[in-house]
């Protein structure tokens, strides 16, 4: 279910991505990057489990699906978190440096 | 249980090596090698059309830090990361360790394995892109070129 959500976060982020590019002014290529990363080692985690796991892999109880997609959403607030960090601290309109810098 | 160390630590070394190919090509830009000053007219129409390949090997960092943060967090979230000494839980118990260890080998080696391979796919797709864009660019010079000439053939006509 994490790994799911994320899936669709990048997807999400990469179409928003598109959409605006080349420009980049408010550092969507981040967001995508930092998902379809997490996405990518899911996937990874993903296959360790259902060669552990085999088919029980793809019938989860309802309790951890529930849990998995709490997780899922945390993570996917985390990314935007950072990526909101990242751009405030680039700054790339100057607006934080104007707001501190005026006179 | 820890398996997000791998790509973290490669992120790391990506990370170093942008900054020196980024660097070598900031002294590329400014004219100067490592022999002194170099020729800028070569290529330099060409290069308008390519990626550094400093950005590209950002891209990597991005992907491995960004994924890395992501599932530190889920191992915090899983109680699997501790804020004190010694940070991982696992390294508590000598049996955990080693199966945390194992799991670095086995999962952790592929995370990063399969991150890599995704970025040499946008390599190779970028490469296409850049090669399109300069034999485009090249042919719409030589056509330029070509509307030049025969002007100044009639105009010499005349």
């Amino acid at each position: 279910m994490t790994l799911l959500i994320t899936v669709f976060a990048a997807a999400i982020a990469t179409v928003v991505w598109y959409k605006n590019a080349p420009d980049d002014t408010y550092r969507i290529s981040t967001l995508c990057f930092m998902y379809w990363g997490a996405s990518l080692m899911w996937m990874c985690d993903a296959v360790a489990e259902y060669i552990e796991l085999g088919s029980a892999f793809f019938e989860p109880a309802v309790e951890d699906m529930i849990n998995d997609a709490f997780l899922g959403f945390s993570v996917i607030a985390f990314g935007l978190v950072i990526w909101l960090i990242t751009l405030l601290i680039k700054d790339p309109k100057g607006v934080i440096k104007a707001k501190l810098f005026r006179r | 249980m820890a398996c997000f160390i791998v790509p973290a630590a490669e992120a790391a070394v990506s990370y170093a090596v942008a900054r020196s190919i980024e660097k070598k090509e900031k002294n590329e830009l400014c004219g100067i090698s490592e022999n002194g000053i170099t020729d800028q007219t070569d290529n330099i129409y060409d290069e308008e059309h390519r990626i550094p390949f400093s950005r590209k090997v950002k891209w990597l960092t991005k992907l491995l830090s960004g994924g890395s943060l992501l599932l530190a967090y889920e191992h915090v979230w899983h109680g699997e990361v501790t804020p004190f000494f010694p940070f991982l839980t696992a390294m508590n118990d000598p049996a955990e360790t080693s199966a945390m260890l194992h799991e670095m080998g086995t999962v952790g080696v592929s995370m990063a394995l399969l991150i890599t391979v995704f970025w040499g796919g946008m390599l190779l797709v970028s490469n296409a892109i850049e090669k399109r864009a300069i034999r485009d660019s090249r042919s719409d010079m030589i056509k330029a070129a070509a509307i030049r000439t025969d002007d100044q053939d009639k105009d010499a006509d005349i």
